[in-house]
Formats: structure tokens, C-alpha cells, sequence
């Protein structure tokens, strides 16, 4: 292994330069958002900053205990995130519970299953392997998820006429929503697809990057990498399905009627 | 004899509890100002909105049977009908029984082929009639279908419906024009702000 360059606090305020010169673009152009660009920017530094503090403090315990309850917060948070993205959200518990649920449950099976099998640290918990596992498996499975769930509301919302058409005739609601159903999950899926179409081409990828600037040898990042986009396809297809179909269970009643009264007015 | 559709205390949103019987073969129309809740009335019997109350088809509750099942034999063809597919023909799946019906109403055999930005409003309003047609209901809830008809398209749906009813087919006929009234149907409901009411003539 070549020796690993380490950063200084002189190296970022360095960099964030950058950050203050596209502030002072947004000032010279009028674009209006140079404060949000700052705020953006400091925020980041901030949550990253706590991040570092506590992943070392999470490490050096590798306690499943503290290992779960961070996974819970980072669910808890991409929950709120999902939600923040729908149009038209559900009405009262579910538009938080919905997503978060799936996402917890897609997260969870998928990040198990790699410890589990692929990985196998010791201990399996272990946060080192574990939290970063997560979060990269959360991030993208909450785009599927709100994608997803966007999809899905604005569709019956626009289609109304169309679904409550072949329910007027007798469709079950199973067979009135499954062209919304179907193109939700298009949405939702459709990203995941694109990434690993470019990835190699286009895009290197943060985790394969980072890597191999601390030293892997190329032909490990990339193994890893490829586990990861694996990883994040499965939970995305989960996590998607589980809040559409849920999203649909939620929009219809056991009269098969359409109940867009239970989104939020 | 016990009516076809026994419609017994139903209540729902913006409607007060109505009651009201339909015999087999019979056309009853639905008159009232705009925004009364006739609308509302038609989409509660045909169960596509939260409601209360009972209602019975041939001395079944409706709640013997599934949403699905109801509205087979309750049809309802609103206002604005609504189309999931692209082409005219899709949207029936035994076009040989629909054709028959789709000739009487003065449109062409090709209209199968159509795509759906081709028909006009009034065109949409006699597909959606034969969509709902086909389905063979027992009771059909029509709300103003012929809105946005010429004469003799008016009069195309009149016999057509005509013909049902004396086969057997129970109607309840939204219509805003009291010569139509007086033509389709001899019992008259009026709704008015919410409230439903046999009328006189």
C-alpha cells in the first residue's frame, strides 16, 4: 500500500474558496441564492464534521447497541427527507410512516444481507463496515422510494378520470391502479439503471474513488464497488415496491373505491 | 314484488339521508339545480365514494358482495367519462358485442381504431354509454348523457336506452331538460341542495 496523503484544515479552507467564489458569482449575477449556497455549504461542513466524531467514537465500541441506534437516527433522517420531497403527501402518519418504513425495511434486508454474506466482518455489526453500508444503500433507496411515491400520488391525482373509469366498470382496484403502479416504479427504478449504464464511462464512483486515494489497488475498488451498485439496486427495487404498493393499499379501500381524500389538501 | 334497487337511508357527504326505490324495467329521472348533489347521489349508489345507509339489488345488501361485483350490475356513466388507453378499440374488450351498439349510435365501425385525441365530446359520451352498456348491468346511472349531443345523436341514445329499459334495465337519468324528463322516464326524483325528493311530473 502507497502512503495515504493526509489533509489538513489548510487544504479545506483552501478549497472552500471555491465555495465563496461561486457565492460571489451568485452576487455578481444576481441569482439570488448566495446565502443558501453558504448556509448549504456550512451545514455540510458541520454535519460531516459530527459525522467524523461520531463514526471514531462508534468504531472504537463496535457496540451493537450504538451501531443500531445510528442506523435508526440515519433512517429516521432520510424518512424526513423522502417525505419533504413528495407534492402531494398522504394525509397524517403516512406521509412520514410510509416511506420511512420501506426504507427501513429495504435498508435493513439489503445491508444484513451483505454483512451477512459478501462482507462477513467480525463481528457482523461491525459499524466500520456496517454505518457506511447503510448510508450509502439509504441514500439511493430513498430516491427510489420518493421517486416512487411521487409517482404514484400525482399519477392517480392526474389520472383520476381514468382509474375511477375502469373501476366504474367493475375493475378491482388492483387492476384500476396498475398502469400508475406500474410507471411509479419505472420512475422510481429508473435512476439505479441509468447509474450503473454510465458508471465506468461517465462517472467514477465516490466510494471506488475514495478507495483507491487511500490506497486499494484498483482492481479491489472496483470488486467493491460493483457489490455496492448490487446492493443499492436491490434495496432500491425494495424499498420502491414496498411504498408503492403500500401508497396504493393506502389510496384505496376494501370497497375498491379511489380515496384521494387521503392525501394531505 | 320487491323492487330491483332499495335504496334505504343512504347518506354520505353533502346529501341528506335519501330513500327511494327502483322497479326492474323502470326509468326514473333526476332533476335539480346544478351542484345540488345529484352527482354525488349517483356516485353513492354506484359506491365509488365513502358513504352510509343500505342498499339493496334484488333483495341483496350491498355489502353481500364486493365493490367490483356491485358496480358490474350497477353500472354508472358520469359526466365526464374517463380513458386509460390510447385507441378507442382497448377499451373494450369484446368489440364483436359492442359494435352492434356503437352502429346505433351513428358511429363508425373504424372508430375501434381511433385514437383517443379523434372523438369529440359528444363521440366520448356514446362510447362511454356503449362501454357501460357492454358490461350488461342490471341498473344504469346515467349523469346528463346526452349534454353534448346533436338531435338526432339525442335521439340515437333515447331509443337506445329505450330498448334496454323495456327489456328489463333499470335507469336513474340525470337530465337538466324536462322535455327529455318527460320523454324517458313517468317518476321523477328532485334534488336540491342535498336533499332528495320524489317530484311530481
Amino acid at each position: 500500500m502507497k502512503a495515504y496523503i493526509s489533509l489538513g484544515y489548510g487544504d479545506l479552507a483552501l478549497g472552500s474558496l471555491l465555495v465563496l467564489a461561486n457565492a460571489g458569482l451568485s452576487l455578481a449575477l444576481q441569482l439570488g441564492i448566495h446565502w443558501r449556497f453558504l448556509v448549504a455549504a456550512a451545514r455540510m461542513v458541520v454535519q460531516l464534521a459530527l459525522m467524523g466524531v461520531v463514526l471514531s467514537a462508534l468504531f472504537s465500541e463496535a457496540s451493537p447497541l450504538w451501531t443500531s441506534l445510528a442506523a435508526m437516527v440515519m433512517v429516521a433522517f432520510a424518512g424526513r427527507e423522502a417525505a419533504a420531497r413528495q407534492d402531494r403527501p398522504l394525509a397524517g402518519l403516512w406521509a412520514y410512516g410510509l416511506g420511512t418504513s420501506s426504507m427501513m425495511m429495504a435498508a435493513a434486508l439489503v445491508t444484513v444481507f451483505a454483512l451477512t454474506t459478501a462482507l462477513r466482518p467480525d463481528p457482523w455489526y461491525d459499524p466500520r463496515y456496517a454505518i457506511p453500508l447503510l448510508g450509502m444503500i439509504l441514500g439511493n433507496t430513498m430516491t427510489g422510494v420518493s421517486l416512487g411515491l411521487n409517482g404514484l400520488t400525482s399519477g392517480l391525482a392526474t389520472r383520476r378520470a381514468a382509474v375511477e373509469a375502469r373501476l366504474m366498470l367493475g375493475a378491482s382496484r388492483r387492476e384500476a391502479l396498475a398502469p400508475v403502479v406500474r410507471q411509479s416504479l419505472r420512475n422510481a427504478l429508473m435512476p439505479i439503471v441509468n447509474t450503473m449504464s454510465a458508471t465506468g464511462v461517465v462517472a467514477l464512483p465516490g466510494m471506488m474513488t475514495g478507495q483507491i486515494l487511500g490506497g486499494v489497488a484498483p482492481s479491489e475498488a472496483v470488486k467493491y464497488q460493483i457489490l455496492i451498485l448490487f446492493l443499492i439496486a436491490g434495496g432500491t427495487g425494495i424499498g420502491a415496491v414496498a411504498a408503492v404498493l403500500g401508497g396504493a393499499f393506502r389510496l384505496t379501500d376494501h370497497r375498491h373505491r379511489l380515496r384521494l381524500d387521503r392525501l394531505a389538501k | 314484488m320487491t323492487a330491483l334497487l332499495d335504496v334505504a337511508d343512504l347518506r354520505r357527504t353533502a346529501l341528506q339521508p335519501a330513500c327511494f326505490a327502483l322497479q326492474r324495467g323502470e326509468c326514473v329521472a333526476v332533476h335539480g339545480p346544478s351542484g345540488a348533489g345529484k352527482t354525488l347521489l349517483l356516485r353513492a349508489i354506484a359506491d365509488l365514494d365513502p358513504n352510509e345507509g343500505e342498499i339493496f339489488l334484488d333483495g341483496h345488501r350491498r355489502e353481500s358482495m364486493s365493490g367490483p361485483q356491485w358496480r358490474r350490475q350497477v353500472g354508472y356513466l358520469p359526466a365526464e367519462p374517463g380513458w386509460w388507453a390510447d385507441t378507442v378499440g382497448e377499451h373494450f374488450p369484446d368489440w364483436a358485442a359492442a359494435r352492434p351498439l356503437i352502429e346505433a349510435l351513428g358511429l363508425p365501425e373504424e372508430a375501434r381504431h381511433w385514437p383517443l385525441t379523434r372523438p369529440s365530446t359528444g363521440e366520448r359520451l356514446r362510447l362511454a354509454l356503449v362501454r357501460a352498456l357492454v358490461v350488461e348491468p342490471r341498473v344504469l346511472l346515467l349523469d346528463e348523457p346526452t349534454a353534448a349531443l346533436d338531435r338526432l345523436a339525442v335521439a340515437a341514445v333515447e331509443t337506445l336506452i329505450g330498448s334496454r329499459v323495456a327489456a328489463g334495465l333499470s335507469v336513474l337519468w340525470v337530465t337538466h331538460d324536462e322535455a327529455q324528463a318527460a320523454r324517458v322516464a313517468r317518476r321523477f326524483l328532485h334534488v336540491e341542495a342535498g336533499s332528495v325528493r320524489e317530484a311530481a311530473a
